[in-house]
């Protein structure tokens, strides 16, 4: 990894060419020989302002092979769905890297006819794709052939229509665009529950009569299959045991639900069910301007709000081509480094709860997490939802003091004192507790090779020996200029995403040490760009990617957007935490009930970016 | 409900030389202060985080804030033993269901506080789809709690409000001492989850509109849709 550091472009350049023909990039280079192998199905994407390459729906399994056997692009990060109104035309989007060569992705579009939608799925190459495909069978209503469970994820069966196609209308639809013509410039405003027939946010395909008594919707979630297990050995027959985990369970992080078939003790199966949060925020992305964007980015990860707002100014800064001033960058890093001290202080409390250290260790991560809140609600005004960052820069620069202390003061004292402090007792108390260990050392295991199918990141790939950090990988901001390293583990255990944690937390504490004196140097130096944010319109058309290393994983926005226009035609997230959900059920195969909790609490999920 | 008696009737009689020794009052103006202390000091809440605001619900019950000044520590896994649903967080069509489900199982008196602007009106993502706009299309509301997300000072503050709400019951007129079968008033029938959410108590104006829709859809099949 060490190499990529040396040359690593400056921070500005970031903007990297792909697709021409630079033989020394690993992109372009696949990308050509891409072609060459297959020159039928692979070609340039012809369209103003996207890269990558445009594939024949018929060869995309044959490509994606290739891809990923010859051409060493192993790990396909993204599948993002987009509805093509204009052109009559669904496309699914797929960005792959290659883990030995970092670098920038290559990305694969496929487009088809939208009357009949039709995609091979990629799961038998990447089983990664799993949820993601059927996240845009879901929202965009691409058919993914072959795949082995293509069923709605983020709505419910029966849902009507796929929400996320430019020609649905939700019930509460105003206007396709924001500003609403009835907010702005006018000001006026009216309840949209007036104009509903229901009063309510609901709407009903037409002539649909309700009976009362047709639904339930939750038994197809329940696995079919075999209802019962022979003992090998002895020959005695036992009934599988269907148990529901979950919307509403202490250990389940939120509204997650499991379904899980055991035998006795021991898990047989689980399958995880989701979209309890299904927020919108796609949907709603599409509609929002640019920078109404940044606040809803908050909400996703709830934890690490920070890092969410980085990735999204990141993108948009990547599809305007904007300038990030020099104070600006160390503030976000800053920010970005404390956020991860914070969640993985949460993670690690709430992995400590699930293993049965009812509350105590949590309640000292705390202790300390408060004060990152602190610096935070003093800087940003919030304790959570920061919305700190805008393009180009950040909204605020540091306040004189936090709670009476001065700010350089309080952060060091964090950083030197507090924080440190928290983590030696952490690693004292509870990383050779013996009870911690036994619990954790060989549960949950996951191979290096499934984690890179699975299209795991962050923790979770790093503890199965992967050494893969966006940071390092791709750079982006001033990470280049630090020096930090990246811990992996081999193992791929609970133990192994837990001693990770506490690694990262010292490595982030590294960084902000390094930070401090660049804060204190360029003290009084611009924070923001000049540009009046709300009226930015994009400058160009076409898509832009941008990705981060948040805390639990890699965080990416795929954004596009027409010229001139102050709205993202298509906003899509890659959310770390639902993609690392893929290989749940295959980690907790064969262990016990008990274990199901700690295994998920190391993953370290949040619904909010699960459900999005 | 109970005959009145005590001071303010009027064929209660009490000899003068008594007066100093004998407080004449009802049981209830007795039993209420002691009865509301005993609830308003422990009001368990049931452990129920549904999204964002949940992180400050905990944050507000860990360690510096410390929720068990107010005897509200104890939080339960279990609806049967909770008293109070705090409604953290955005309110899902998929899950409002469950929240129902839920909510029924509390035995009373149960209250429900609904934490943020999500559970109060939708919030941010009131025009989503998939968002329930306020948990009190479904459930009787006691405290609102307003902010995105509150802070934990809010949220105390939710609670204690909540507190004062208590010491104004009286145990001679709560509902669930009532007659007749206390739990049958409180009961929420279920909703489902049909092409859309379908909250069972408008399946006649479902009906309704589906027959105007049909109606001008046979006059003009310009209009199709069910909303306009
Ligand atoms: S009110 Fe705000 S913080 Fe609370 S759940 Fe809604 S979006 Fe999240």
């Amino acid at each position: 990894m060490s190499e990529l550091i040396l040359d690593a472009p400056e921070p500005q350049e970031e903007e990297m060419a792909v697709g021409t023909a630079v033989s020394d990039d690993p992109v372009a280079r696949a990308a050509a020989l891409l072609k060459e192998r297959f020159p039928d199905a692979v070609s340039d994407d012809p369209r103003e302002g996207y890269s990558g390459l445009m594939v024949d729906v018929d060869k995309l399994v044959e490509v994606a092979t290739a891809l990923r056997d010859d051409f060493g692009f192993n790990y396909l990060s993204s599948v993002t769905g987009v509805d093509l109104l204009s052109e009559n035309k669904l496309e699914a989007v797929y960005h792959t890297y290659s883990l030995d060569q970092g670098g920038d992705a290559l990305v694969l579009h496929v487009q088809v006819d939208r009357d009949n939608p039709s995609i091979p799925s990629l799961v038998p190459v990447w089983p990664g794709a799993d949820f993601q495909e059927r996240e845009a069978w879901d929202l965009i209503g691409i058919h993914f052939a072959g795949h082995p469970d293509l069923r709605r994820i983020l709505t419910w069966d029966g849902f009507n229509g796929h929400p996320l196609r430019k020609d649905w209308k939700e019930p509460f639809f105003e206007e396709e665009k924001k500003p609403f013509g009835s907010r702005w410039p006018d000001g006026g405003v009216f309840r949209a529950e007036e104009k509903n027939p229901f009063g309510k946010n609901v709407q009903y395909p037409a002539g649909w009569q309700p009976t009362g008594n047709e639904y339930d919707v939750e038994t197809d979630m329940y696995l079919p299959g075999e209802t019962h297990v022979v003992d090998p050995g002895t020959g005695i027959k036992t009934d599988k045991v269907t148990v529901n985990i979950g919307p509403q369970h202490p250990s389940t992080h939120g509204v997650f639900r499991m379904v899980v078939v055991l035998d006795g003790e021991t898990v047989v199966d689980l399958k995880p069910v989701m979209g309890y949060l299904h927020r919108n925020h796609e949907k709603i992305g599409e509609r929002n301007t640019f920078i109404q964007n940044i606040p809803y980015t908050d909400r996703l990860d709830y934890l690490s709000s920070m890092s969410n707002n980085h990735g999204y100014v990141l993108a948009v800064e990547k599809l305007f081509g904007m300038e990030v001033t020099e104070r600006a960058e160390w503030l976000r890093i800053l920010m970005v480094e404390l956020t991860r001290i914070c969640n993985h202080l949460w993670a690690l409390g709430f992995l400590l709860n699930d293993l049965g250290a009812l509350q105590t260790p949590m309640l000292y991560f705390y202790l300390e997490r408060e004060l990152i809140l602190d610096f935070f609600e003093a800087t940003a005004g919030s304790r959570m939802m920061c919305n700190y960052m805008r393009f180009g820069g950040v909204a605020y620069d540091l306040p004189d003091d936090v709670r009476g202390t001065p700010t350089l003061q309080f952060l060091e004292e964090l950083i030197y004192g507090n924080l440190p402090r928290v983590l030696d007792q952490g690693d004292q108390l509870i990383t050779g507790n013996e009870i911690v260990r036994s619990r954790c050392i060989g549960v949950g295991v996951l191979s290096r090779e499934d984690a890179i199918a699975y299209s795991t990141a962050g923790p979770v790939l790093r503890a199965s020996g992967v050494q893969y950090d966006v940071r390092r990988a791709n750079p982006y901001s001033f990470y280049p200029h630090l020096d930090f390293d990246i811990p992996v583990r081999f193992n791929g255990d609970v133990m192994d995403r837990y001693d990770i944690r506490m690694e990262e937390m010292r490595q982030s504490l590294r960084i902000l040490q390094q930070v401090l004196p660049h804060i204190k140097a360029t003290t009084g130096q611009k924070i923001n760009s000049d540009k009046p944010q709300y009226a930015l319109r994009a400058p160009r058309a076409g898509e832009a990617y941008g990705r981060v290393e948040n805390p639990k994983g890699e965080l990416g926005y795929y954004i596009t957007a027409r010229r001139r226009e102050g709205n993202p035609d298509r906003y899509h997230v890659r959310a770390p935490s639902f993609i690392n959900l893929t290989p749940l059920g295959k980690m907790c195969q064969g262990h016990k009930v008990a274990d199901i909790v700690v295994i998920l609490g190391s993953i370290d999920i949040v619904l909010g970016e699960v459900d999005r | 409900m109970t005959k009145q008696i005590g001071v303010d009737s009027p064929d209660m009689v009490v000899p003068q030389e008594l007066q100093n020794n004998v407080w004449i009052t009802n049981i209830a103006k007795i039993l209420d202060p002691v009865y509301n202390w005993g609830r308003r000091n422990s009001v368990w809440p049931m452990v129920f985080g549904l999204a964002c605001c949940a992180i400050e619900m905990i944050c507000t019950a860990a360690s510096r804030y410390d929720l068990a000044r107010f005897g509200m520590e104890v939080f339960r896994a279990t609806p049967r033993q909770s008293d109070l649903m705090i409604i953290s967080g955005t309110v899902t069509k998929k899950m409002v269901p469950t929240i129902v489900r839920l909510y029924n199982q509390m035995p009373e008196p149960r209250y429900v506080l609904a934490m943020g602007a999500c559970a109060s009106g939708g919030g941010p993502f009131k025009e989503g789809y998939s968002v329930v706009d306020g948990i009190d299309k479904f459930l009787p509301v006691d405290v609102y709690v307003p902010g995105c997300p509150p802070t934990p000072q809010a949220l105390i503050n939710g609670l204690i409000a909540l507190q004062e709400k208590i010491d104004q019951q009286s145990i001679a007129t709560v509902p669930w001492y009532g007659k007749g079968d206390p739990t049958a008033d409180g009961v929420v029938p279920i909703p489902v989850l049909g092409p859309d959410l379908v909250d069972m108590r408008q399946l006649d104006i479902i009906r309704q509109q589906a027959a105007k829709v049909e109606a001008t859809a046979a006059a003009g099949p310009e209009t199709e849709a069910a909303t306009e």
